[in-house]
């Protein structure tokens, strides 16, 4: 097969702040042969989106290519002038971006962003490029794809979107494009039908593709071979089924281990006489209160969850289901408008402001985003410092000496209490966020998709330590999550919500056969590494059409 | 060597000894700042002569030898009127601005923070002060009371409160929303707490940025007013009043008029290019 890309001994160079320079991709050698996909994998900050971007001759602001040559199609991207590369970007090569809600326009109609390639690069007349925006829309298999285009970006649903946004970059009939974690984004039950629409589409043109991902799962459904990236260099290629079956690289095999975490020996109850937490007909919500008391928007509706002591529960739906809703809920972040909270015995008040310290202290939240939980502006000895003192009054040697072992406990070395937020990794701020939650000495954690922002293999690493803490300090958790296998690594008793009810309660042994049909579905979108998988699945349309907001 | 589509830029660099990147418009700004910070504090000492004397038998005198920025209208020595105009101008401004910018920083993080009927009394209140025209409150303010330098401080900070406010209090909600003050109000921390420790030092850069806007503002607004007469009270005078005292200058291209105004000019143009070019720590340390 004749080479499409060929990309050699590419050198990208980034200047710091003080001016330093720092080569980020460090002279990586790729081929792509006409109509293959290759995937890009690797954690946050190896270098795939810098690459994928020079696919196209750009770097980002700061950023060089400093050496080496990209050449597509005959053509050194490198070398071309900015004016010569503006011709080839849109019609040889195209960029699908991760988030399609920020690169649509909202104040245009979609059908003039998807045909505003033509246009500008002269390719056919409006009316011959509206014909092939439809034919593409049908194509992705877009419901009514006669009209959707003159609909506004916000009248589609993600998953839409998304793949409006691949028509964007498929108009202008281009050799090869670029996908940038185009489903990262979206919930699984739509994930299916988006990567469905994208292989297809690429299959049916012939179309080179190169798909820039951390999940490993996702890449096996798409990809012809797959090139796993580490600090800006090549660790491992070769195809799909070489890599998910016989990897060599050592991260490799740690990115494929990370997939399927072990299962959590499930706790011995010592018979325990009252749960931990238990919660009856907990309803939440936002907007004015209505004439029965209850908000406008019922977020949670009559929910109803139990907590033994010393083991974990988790709580799983996709985004708007109001997992989230019910963690702030319990919390007393968001005052329940119903319901009631019995926590170890004595029921709490559903309002934060009106609990005492000690049961404040005793349950614990852990956000999602450790970049905003944690103050930018104090270093992390002050984060850990404020609750030691505020709930145990410790201060001078003792407090510091605390602070040494919540660093340990956490497998943080204890240099790192010096350092601001900014100057930590994904992973370390994570670890920082949880040991603030435990030097409260609680009871009980509420954890609200914590990995959901992390690597595969960096969340692995946090789900084991985790289970590693509970084992030696006892805790409980509660696990809010959307990822079934993080869930099912850890937990207990798994909850499914969805539209803010509660529809079914299982244990991690019968996620195999769920009875409700939403969890049939939810737990049957999830990818597997099998690349036969997408293939393979079958999803009830009725079930689709019920529960999916395409 | 390969052409990219971003081109490197070369910022000059000075200073980054220090672990600030502090570039040289910003180091212009800060000295000609400095520079009439040390005019105000050591005025009377450097004066070549009293500012109330009339020490030149010409009005609207050129520049010489004798008098370096020339005479004003009544044959005084020009340059010694500005070196003590700068006391007035950057003394009164430096406190108003202050009080201004403290008073409506803490208001607008306690409104941000607390919420509820307070927020919206307060932000009502001052939007209520927003809307009256600053000039004429001022007239309005001198007429009734008469001009001192307490008097016109306060009238002035009165003034700029409500602008400072909702500054402070757009950036304080934004940091308000964040989790990690949500974590310190479930933690149970007071209002007190939450606004010191969480949500100012978050806000203090941009909060300096806009202290130095409104400093301008103020220097200019206090220049007007003693433009119009209702300012410092002869025989005292800052620039303001220098400008309309030799107005009449104006025809005759006399330094009189033209120094006071290059020396606002000079202030105000310096305190934004400082406040733009502000130092800039540096996040890579492993140099």
């Amino acid at each position: 097969m004749a080479k499409l890309v060929e990309i050699r001994d590419l050198k990208v160079e980034a200047t710091t702040d003080s001016g330093r320079r720092v080569e980020i991709i460090k002279g990586v050698s790729i081929d792509i042969a006409e109509g293959e996909i290759v995937a890009l994998i690797g954690e946050s900050g190896s270098g795939k989106t810098t690459i994928a971007l020079t696919l196209m001759g750009y770097a980002r602001p700061g950023c060089r290519i400093a050496g080496g040559s990209v050449s597509l199609a005959g053509k050194d991207m490198v070398t071309l002038s900015e004016k010569q590369r503006a011709k080839i970007r849109g019609t040889e090569v195209a960029y699908v971006p991760q988030s399609a809600a920020a690169a649509f326009n909202p104040a245009a109609t979609i059908m003039d962003q998807v045909i505003e390639v033509t246009r500008i690069h002269g390719l056919m007349s409006p009316d011959e490029a509206r014909a092939r925006a439809v034919d593409l829309f049908r194509a992705l298999s877009l419901p009514e794809p006669e009209t959707i285009g003159s609909r506004y970006p916000h009248q589609v649903s993600g998953g839409q979107l998304q793949r409006l946004s691949a028509a964007m970059a498929l108009i202008g009939n281009p050799k090869l494009v670029i996908f940038d974690e185009p489903t990262t984004a979206l919930d699984v039950t739509t994930q299916i039908e988006v990567l469905r629409a994208f292989k297809s589409v690429m299959k049916q043109g012939g179309i080179g593709g190169v798909y820039v991902s951390h999940d490993l799962a996702v890449v096996a459904q798409i990809a012809d071979r797959i090139v796993v990236l580490k600090g800006g260099e090549v660790q491992e290629v070769g195809t799909t089924d070489d890599i998910l079956t016989n990897a060599k690289h050592p991260y490799t095999r740690e990115l494929l281990a990370a997939f399927e975490p072990k299962r959590r020996q499930a706790a011995q109850v010592a018979a325990a006489p009252a749960p931990l937490l238990q919660i009856e007909g907990l309803i939440a919500g936002y907007g004015q209160i209505q004439a029965d008391g209850l908000p406008a928007i019922r977020a949670v509706e009559n929910v109803s969850i139990k907590v033994e002591k010393g083991r974990n529960l988790g709580i799983i739906g996709e985004s708007g289901c109001g997992k989230s809703t019910l963690a702030r809920a319990i919390a007393g972040i968001l005052p329940a408008a119903g319901g009631s909270i019995i926590f170890d015995g004595v029921k709490l008040e559903q309002n934060a402001r009106r609990r005492s310290r000690e049961q404040l202290r005793e349950m614990q939240i852990v956000f999602q985003y450790a970049d905003t939980a944690l103050n930018p502006a104090k270093s992390v000895e002050e984060i850990l410092a404020r609750p030691l003192a505020f709930y145990h009054g410790m201060g001078g040697k003792a407090r510091s000496g605390r602070i040494d072992q919540l660093l340990d406990m956490v497998r943080l070395p204890r240099n790192l209490r010096h350092r601001r937020p900014g100057e930590l990794s994904g992973g370390q701020k994570q670890r920082v966020n949880f040991a603030r939650a435990l030097a409260a000495d609680p009871k009980l954690i509420l954890c609200d998709e914590i990995t959901s922002a992390l690597d595969t293999v960096v969340a692995a690493a946090v789900i084991e330590l985790l289970k590693e803490l509970q084992r030696e300090l006892g805790l409980s958790y509660i696990f809010i999550s959307h990822d079934l296998s993080v869930v099912e690594a850890i937990c207990d008793e798994i909850v499914v919500m969805y539209g803010g009810k509660k529809v079914e309660e299982i244990t991690p042994d019968k996620v195999k056969a769920p009875q409700h049909p939403y969890s049939q579905l939810l737990f049957s979108s999830v990818p597997k590494l099998d690349p036969t998988w997408l293939d393979g699945v079958e999803q009830d349309p009725e079930l689709v059409r019920a529960y999916c907001r395409r | 060597m390969t052409m990219t589509s971003s081109e490197t830029t070369s910022v000059r660099i000075t200073g980054s000894r220090f672990g600030y990147r502090f570039n040289i418009v910003g180091m212009i700004g800060f000295s000609v700042i400095l520079f009439w910070a040390m005019v105000a504090i050591f005025a009377p000492l450097i004066i070549p002569y009293p500012v109330g004397e009339i020490v030149d038998f010409d009005y609207f005198g050129p520049v010489s030898a004798d008098f370096w920025l020339g005479s004003d209208y009544l044959g005084r020595d020009m340059f010694s009127r500005i070196l003590m105009g700068a006391r007035y101008t950057v003394g009164i401004s430096l406190a108003a601005v202050t009080i201004a910018c403290f008073s409506g920083v803490v208001l607008g993080m306690t409104a941000a923070v607390a919420g509820g009927w307070l927020d919206t009394v307060l932000s009502r209140f001052l939007d209520a002060l927003n809307s009256i025209p600053s000039k004429l409150f001022g007239l309005v303010v001198v007429a009734a009371v008469g001009s001192s330098i307490p008097v016109l401080i306060l009238t002035l900070s009165v003034i700029y409160i409500p602008g400072s406010y909702r500054f402070a209090r757009a950036l304080a909600v934004n940091i308000n929303a964040m989790d990690f003050v949500t974590v310190a109000r479930i933690r149970g921390e007071s209002t007190w707490y939450l606004i010191r420790s969480e949500i100012l030092p978050n806000i203090v850069g941009p909060v300096l940025a806009d202290l130095g806007i409104r400093f301008v503002f103020i220097v200019l607004l206090l220049s007007g007013l003693s433009f119009l007469g209702l300012g410092v009270q002869p025989p005292y005078a800052d620039w303001g009043a220098l400008v309309r005292e030799n107005i009449g200058g104006l025809p005759f291209g006399a330094p009189a008029v033209m120094a006071p105004s290059f020396a606002i000019a000079s202030l105000t143009i310096s305190v934004n290019l400082l406040i733009d070019n502000l130092p800039k720590k540096i996040r890579d340390r492993s140099e």
